[in-house]
């Protein structure tokens, strides 16, 4: 079994006796591409800075390797940061803000220079040695945050929602570019963001927050696909969630009918909530679905269609290519492998 | 193009007030009224040249350079100081610093004098406590003191402005790629804040060089600076001509002194409170 490079240990965090971290527990492996991922104010920016040693946790530690360097300062931390607004420094030009963590380190010139080129090569911003922070574009600033920091060849790399100043198809570019680099260097990063789709295109593992606790830790597929609860699914991509009960183990009612699914272990009788993803519902002639309804809206989404049912009540979000006319009749059939059983959340 | 007009004011007072007196002492400096007209002359430059007169403008850029450098080393700290504040304590201390400058000039170092008096309030205390007693009035020290006094919130203010506005995740940025708190402050923190540093500098050696009255009242008339000789050939001597040439060579001084500054500015651009 891989060891953990970072262990957090029951860390709190409060802000002026405001909680903004709840007794977070998070096992970092090695050479993982790990996210967190919850909206603003969620504590994930928090939780890096405490992993970088910016701010100190009010309560828990922090190990590293399975020392505790919960007091360190970050200089003396092995694991560096790219900073959410890039944080170049102005005064510099390429060359001197990639070579500032080696320069301070007093490595030889010569080896600086080599590792300075090597790593502007990585980047793909050879020949960009000599220019101006300020000449730069955002995304070639990007590039330089992120060289600056893997010069030092960090064992972890902090990234605190680094694309989120970058137009879409750059931003897309960036998360294959950084994916890649993280496979060729074989190093830990631990990965901030608030867009759920950047966090399933890269991480190997993702950290849901949400008011400072961890909602859910998992493989993106699995975080997708089954959700630990309403808002873990609400977050990550789109979804119906309806509230039903379970009848016996893999029997759950739900919109006035009974649906085989795949989900053990509840109550019977218990009331449960149950997630559907848009395009895990099948639309066919009305008398060969399970439920029967009226297509109340349809919008063009490029490759799919969304169209709105209305059944019992009950407004379906139905992801699908086929295009059903508004206010047609049409049968809505749900598969058990796609139904997904969660316990209810008791009101916050 | 449109309100063109609302300038003029200002520029009929520029014309009075700049322009003409510039264009009268340009005049005076080189013109020499005789029986027969003017004539055209060095004279009062090279008067200008004569050991005991280049005795006092070095003095004074010697005592400006030394309150300068006072004002820096005191002045940079305290506005490290201010800008790690919280943010309500932060004004208030910013206040503090500006309430003085409310008060007039000359209140403010005629206090000096009876403070530093022999039997002022400084040896007063001192004598209290056995110490010996500290006798500076009319001295070069008294005169830098002075300045320094009057002069260190025109050097805090624009150092504290930049280092304020400095974004604070460059600290944080230089920690994490491993300098230490000294490291951060020698090539992040210090490079950054030198246009604040230069304005500061600015700031104060201007007035210094060519102040007259701190010189006066806490050099005691003794000793004279290039402002009080100034002000001697124009009230006291009467020799229009020689304090035209003065003020020019004065001027120039100052214009050298500014335009270095502001190529060193250009290269480290940034912005600048004043």
């Amino acid at each position: 079994m891989a060891q953990n490079i970072i262990d957090l240990v029951n860390i709190s965090k409060a802000y002026d006796g405001i909680a903004v971290l709840k007794n977070i527990n998070l096992y970092i492996k090695k050479n993982e591409f790990l996210t967190l991922l919850g909206p603003s104010g969620c504590g994930k920016t928090t939780t890096l800075r405490i992993i970088g040693g910016f701010e100190q946790p009010s309560e828990g530690q922090i190990l590293f390797e399975g020392t505790d360097i919960t007091s360190l300062p970050p200089f003396k931390r092995k694991i560096n940061t790219v900073f959410q607004k890039y944080a170049l420094f102005p005064h510099m030009n390429v060359f001197e803000n990639v070579a500032f963590g080696l320069t301070v380190k007093k490595i030889d010139k010569a080896t600086i220079k080599e590792k300075v080129l090597e790593m502007l090569r990585l980047v793909n911003l050879e020949g960009f040695a000599e220019r101006t922070i300020n000449s730069l574009s955002g995304g070639q600033q990007q590039r330089i945050a992120i060289a600056r920091a893997l010069v030092n060849q960090p064992d972890v790399l902090l990234l605190d929602e680094p694309l989120g100043a970058l137009d879409l198809k750059l931003r897309k570019e960036m998360q294959i570019e950084l994916k890649n680099i993280q496979q060729r260097l074989g190093i830990t990063f631990i990965y901030v963001t608030h867009d759920q789709e950047e966090a399933l295109t890269m991480s190997d593992t993702i950290v849901v927050m949400n008011g400072g606790i961890i909602q859910q830790v998992g493989q993106p597929e699995d975080i997708y696909n089954e959700p630990k609860n309403a808002f873990v699914a609400e977050f990550i991509g789109e979804s119906n969630i309806v509230s039903g009960k379970m009848l016996e183990d893999c029997l759950v009612e739900m919109a006035g009918h009974v649906f085989p699914c795949v989900d053990k272990g509840f109550n019977q009788g218990e009331m449960i909530d149950v997630v559907i993803r848009p395009e895990d519902i099948k639309m066919v002639a009305e008398e060969e679905g399970m439920l029967q309804g009226t297509v109340k809206s349809v919008i063009f989404k490029g490759v799919h269609y969304e169209t709105i049912v209305e059944s019992n009540d009950i407004n379906w979000m139905i992801h699908s290519t086929l295009m059903e006319p508004v206010n047609s009749k049409v049968g809505l059939n749900i598969l058990p492998n796609d139904i997904h059983v969660m316990k209810k959340v008791s009101n916050k | 193009m449109r309100m063109k007009w609302v300038a003029y004011p200002y520029l009929v007072w520029a014309v009075l007030f700049t322009v003409v007196p510039l264009f009268l002492i340009l005049f005076y400096s080189v013109l020499q009224q005789t029986d027969n007209g003017w004539r055209f002359t060095w004279e009062f430059f090279q008067k200008c040249t004569q050991p005991i007169y280049l005795k006092v403008l070095w003095r004074s850029v010697y005592l400006a350079f030394l309150s300068t450098l006072v004002c820096l080393l005191l002045g940079y700290p305290m506005a490290m100081i201010l800008s790690n504040m919280q943010l309500s304590k932060k004004n208030f201390f910013v206040l503090l610093f500006v309430i003085p400058m409310w008060m007039n000039f000359l209140l403010r170092t005629y206090a000096w004098m009876t403070l530093l008096e022999r039997k002022g309030l400084i040896n007063t205390v001192l004598g209290y406590l056995h110490l010996p007693s500290l006798n500076i009035l009319y001295t070069d020290q008294a005169v830098i003191l002075g300045m320094v006094y009057n002069f260190l919130p025109f050097m805090v203010l624009p150092i504290y402005a930049v280092l304020d506005k400095m974004d604070k995740s460059l600290i944080e940025a230089a920690n994490d790629l491993g300098a230490n708190n000294f490291t951060v402050f020698r090539k992040i923190i210090f490079p950054l804040s030198i246009p604040g540093v230069l304005s500061g500098i600015t700031m104060v050696f201007m007035p210094a060089v060519t102040t007259f009255v701190i010189s006066r009242l806490l050099g005691g008339g003794q000793y004279t600076l290039i402002g009080n000789l100034i002000e001697q050939q124009f009230l006291v001597t009467g020799d229009w001509n020689f304090g035209s040439a003065l003020s020019i060579i004065m001027m120039i001084l100052i214009l050298l002194s500014m335009s270095v500054m502001s190529r060193y500015e250009k290269e480290n651009e940034g912005g600048m409170l004043w």
